[in-house]
């Protein structure tokens, strides 16, 4: 099924009695959803960009890359770095904002830019029984009501099925420069990003990959760059040289090292100094870590029960890429669970969205 | 303003309630003498005033807990309270009702500087939180005016926002994690020092929020270092339309300052009289704000100052020294007390799309006209924040009900024109009738189902945010 308008979608919700699956482009989405593939990419367009006040609003099918492209042309660009998923999941596709939001992907920059949520001022959806729903608008500052363009952000499409989303964005910096530390223990290297990012010289990324070395960002006018060039060496001259290397931003955010490979794929949401001796007992075949550990990406092998090896950790996993049984998402407190559960029941009543995906 | 009548069953059995809130709490944290229970009377909305039939002042998440137990199984209205600085009402006590302060609870649990957060009890004020651990070059970057007095439990009722917030985002873009006691006295941890829930973002629904859903006890919030420093610059203009323009063009010139402030005429003139700042004297005025090292403020300002020329500006006065950027900020920040000097007046909040600022200026000028009333503005305008001040007598008859009316009608034209209602002091009672202005019934039963989730009896803050007649089946049930 792919609507190709806000009504239509709202008709086939009212209608449907058997699991959907949401799919934007396809590029991805995790975890095992059954039943028929309800498509929105036929929700497409942007119907506002004003560039002199940072906001976007477009139809949730509406393709990245087209977006993307509109923005820089403007010297613009969403504030959160979207992953592109294709290489690690093997999908082919185009990837959509609404599935981005229904994910709430957000790369490397979210350390100084915020996650998608973050970005995310309004939103339209149509819920489980087909009634649509608008929370939200285009202004960057609005508590009128409650947030639920939040609370559709990394819903996965479990409580309704997005047709609109509004961003604030960004300016394309002038200049960015990756720098690199070499040689550092992952515990060290979870040590120095943390002095990047609690310096005051605006570090927009800050990734390890262990063998690699420890890398850092800095973003916008020249002038400035410079200048904390030489100042974050400085800061960091105990952890050894700085030296500049070329871009590697789009491999952290895509977890290149990965693709290709077999394994499971986890994601794990840590308290970031905590992240070196997580890694340490999860016995993985590959490691990168980005946010300055705050986000560890591990290839382990096949079935292999991540949670039960390293037990409570700050933080969670959630596995991204498996062909085993073990569910996606951690679990959450019994007392938590019974508030998604009651959401889930109020916003798709006939329990036909994604059912089976998220607890 | 309506509020609903006080529930006479809840009222019949006070003294059995009393008997079970003291026999949970220490002596000292349970007010129910008439002449005490006035101090929390009202919010900062002081327009409207209702004692409570009871205040508790508990000091552990289990106290809290054992109250929320009691007013379930009594069916006793709760309403949170912070400090009580809502613009809004939202704090505003029913006769019926319980008030829940939570200002006793301002301890720090942890600081860690490496995974750059801080963990608090929420009754600490924001500017405490700040001073906490700006000895190490961080700071809590929401910053309302009112960060003296405000607790972390209110801001993150309101999502509050603050001057730097253009560049920093406002509450729920720095709260990383909360605990919070349902109305049934159920503790839960939501989030954590880490990024992203494991399952639905409830984090992001129980912001802002305004008490509604639970009480929050704990917080976990991002700090972030200090910039090296900062330095504003003013300019003035010959009218709003031009100033309008300018501040799209900065923020198209890939600029990002942490502020950009509008005042209008009007507001130029009443905190000139009152502040001496020594502002020029032009129709429309801005400040802007940038951050770093002195390298990085004067290339910035170097920018800001091509741009600017590029619409003639009336003056143009860029800080050099400390001394002088405190003088260019003072007449912004005596802005409301300019405006308390010279009668009473109420301060709006809508936000409105920065492209629509000159239509909006200009509709609010013949409203103010029409309604025989005089408005200043100033104002966020690097995000549409609005910040109109309407000026009235309270001791003239009816007064306050015009300029209640004129405010209504400046905040259905911010919806109007593609805003809202409330950019950061929240709906409470003020604006909750409304509602139906910004949200047709399907968008607002969507957000009464996520009450109905977290709060199934309708007993935490009940008569706020949402109109009256809406809620009637649910408050009653
Ligand atoms: C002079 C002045 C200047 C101001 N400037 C700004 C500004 O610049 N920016 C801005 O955003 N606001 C501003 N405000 C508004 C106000 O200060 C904010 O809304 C503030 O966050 C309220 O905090 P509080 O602790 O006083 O909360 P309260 O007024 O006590 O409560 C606010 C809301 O939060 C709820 N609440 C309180 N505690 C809890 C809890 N523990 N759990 C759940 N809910 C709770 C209450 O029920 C209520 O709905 C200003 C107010 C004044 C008087």
């Amino acid at each position: 099924m792919r609507p190709m308008t806000e009504a239509d979608l709202a008709d086939i919700l009212r209608a449907a009695d058997a699991p959907l699956v949401i799919r934007g482009g396809g590029t991805r989405g995790i975890g095992r959803a059954m039943g028929e593939v309800l498509e929105t990419g036929g929700l497409a367009g942007v119907r506002i960009y004003e560039p002199g006040a940072l906001t976007l609003v477009a139809g949730a099918g509406t393709s990245v890359a087209e977006v993307e492209a509109l923005l820089a042309a403007e010297g613009q660009r969403l504030p959160f770095e979207v992953p592109d998923r294709r290489g690690l999941l093997g999908r082919g596709g185009d990837s959509t904002l609404g599935g981005v939001v229904a994910a709430n992907a957000s790369g490397p920059r979210r350390v100084q830019a915020g996650a998608c949520r973050d970005s995310l001022i309004g939103v339209r959806f149509v819920d489980g029984a087909g009634v649509v729903v608008k929370n939200g608008g285009r202004v960057m500052k609005n508590v009128t009501g409650l947030d639920l363009s939040k609370l559709m952000a990394g819903s996965h499409g479990t409580l309704g099925v997005l047709t609109e989303v509004s961003f604030k964005l960004l300016p394309i910096p002038e200049q960015a420069v990756t720098l690199r530390l070499a040689g550092l223990s992952d515990a060290q290297a979870v040590e120095a990003m943390a002095a990047a990012l609690g310096s005051p010289f605006e570090v927009t990324g800050a990734a390890h990959g262990p063998g690699q070395g420890t890398f850092l960002r800095l973003e916008g006018f020249e002038k400035s760059v410079r200048y904390r060039v030489g100042q974050v060496s400085r800061h960091l001259a105990r952890f050894g040289a700085v030296e500049e290397v070329a871009d590697v931003w789009p491999d952290v955010r895509d977890v290149t090292p990965f693709h290709e490979r077999a394994g499971d794929v986890w994601r794990l949401s840590l308290r970031p100094s905590t992240a070196a001796d997580v890694v340490a007992r999860a016995g993985a075949e590959a490691v990168l870590y980005d946010w300055g550990g705050g986000l560890v990406w591990l290839l382990t092998a096949p079935g292999l029960d991540l949670r039960a090896r390293l037990g409570a950790i700050d933080g969670h996993a959630t596995l991204i890429r498996s062909d085993s049984a073990l569910p996606t998402f951690a679990p959450e407190s019994p007392g938590v669970a019974a508030l998604t559960k009651g959401l889930r029941a109020k916003f798709d009543p006939k329990g036909i969205l994604n059912p089976g995906l998220m607890g | 303003m309506d509020m609903p009548l006080p529930d006479a069953s809840v009222l019949a059995r006070r003294d059995r309630i009393l008997a079970q809130l003291a026999a949970v709490l220490p002596g000292d944290a349970l007010i129910s003498d008439p002449t005490e229970t006035r101090a929390y009377e009202c919010d900062a909305l002081t327009a409207y005033r209702c004692p409570p039939m009871a205040a508790v002042l508990p000091r552990t998440t289990a106290e809290v807990a054992a109250v929320l137990r009691i007013c379930h199984a009594e069916r006793v209205p709760v309403v949170p309270r912070g400090s009580g600085t809502s613009l809004a009402g939202g704090a505003l006590p029913t006769a019926d009702c319980v008030i829940l302060g939570i200002a006793r609870m301002n301890g720090v649990i942890e600081t860690d500087y490496a995974d750059r957060f801080i963990h608090v009890q929420t009754g600490r004020t924001n500017l405490s939180v700040t001073g906490a651990v700006e000895h190490e070059g961080f700071c809590y970057a929401p910053d309302p005016s009112s960060q003296l007095a405000c607790a972390i439990a209110g801001n993150i009722g309101m999502n509050s926002g603050g001057a730097h917030c253009l560049k920093y985002g406002v509450t729920t873009n720095n709260l990383l994690g909360v605990r919070i006691v349902t109305m049934t006295g159920d503790v839960l941890t939501i989030g954590g020092p880490w990024s992203d829930a494991p399952g639905l973002d409830l984090l992001g629904v129980i912001c802002g929020s305004e008490g509604q859903l639970g009480v929050v006890t704990e917080a976990w919030l991002r700090i972030l270092p200090k910039p090296e420093g900062a330095r504003p610059v003013l300019m003035g203009f010959a009218s709003n339309e031009v100033a309008g323009a300018c501040v799209s063009d900065i923020i198209k010139g890939g600029l990002l300052p942490v502020a950009i402030e509008f005042m209008d005429r009007p507001c130029i003139q009443a905190t000139e009289a009152f502040a001496k700042a020594g502002y020029p004297d032009c129709e429309a005025l801005l400040i802007v704000e940038v951050e770093g090292s002195p390298t990085e403020i004067d290339d910035q300002l170097a920018r800001i100052k091509a741009i600017a020329e590029r619409h003639t500006p009336v003056a143009y006065r860029e800080s050099r020294s400390e001394d002088e950027s405190k003088r260019i900020w003072l007449g912004r920040k005596s802005a409301f007390g300019a405006m308390g000097q010279m009668g009473d007046y109420i301060c709006l909040d809508g936000t409105i799309p920065v492209s629509e600022l000159p239509f909006v200026l200009r509709r609010i000028g013949e409203l103010a006209d029409d309604y025989g009333l005089r408005v200043a503005n100033v104002f966020h305008a690097g995000d549409g924040n609005m910040h109109p001040l309407i000026l009235f007598n309270a001791n003239r008859a009816g007064d306050l009900e015009k300029a209640e009316a004129m405010g209504a009608d400046i905040l259905r034209l911010c919806v109007d024109v593609g805003g809202c209602l409330t950019g950061e002091h929240g709906v409470g009672v003020e604006k909750r009738d409304l509602m139906h202005a910004q949200f047709k019934r399907d968008d607002m039963e969507a957000q009464l189902r996520v009450k109905d989730v977290f709060d199934p009896a309708w007993l935490l803050n009940p008569a706020k945010v949402f109109p009256l007649d809406v809620t009637a089946g649910r408050r009653a049930g």
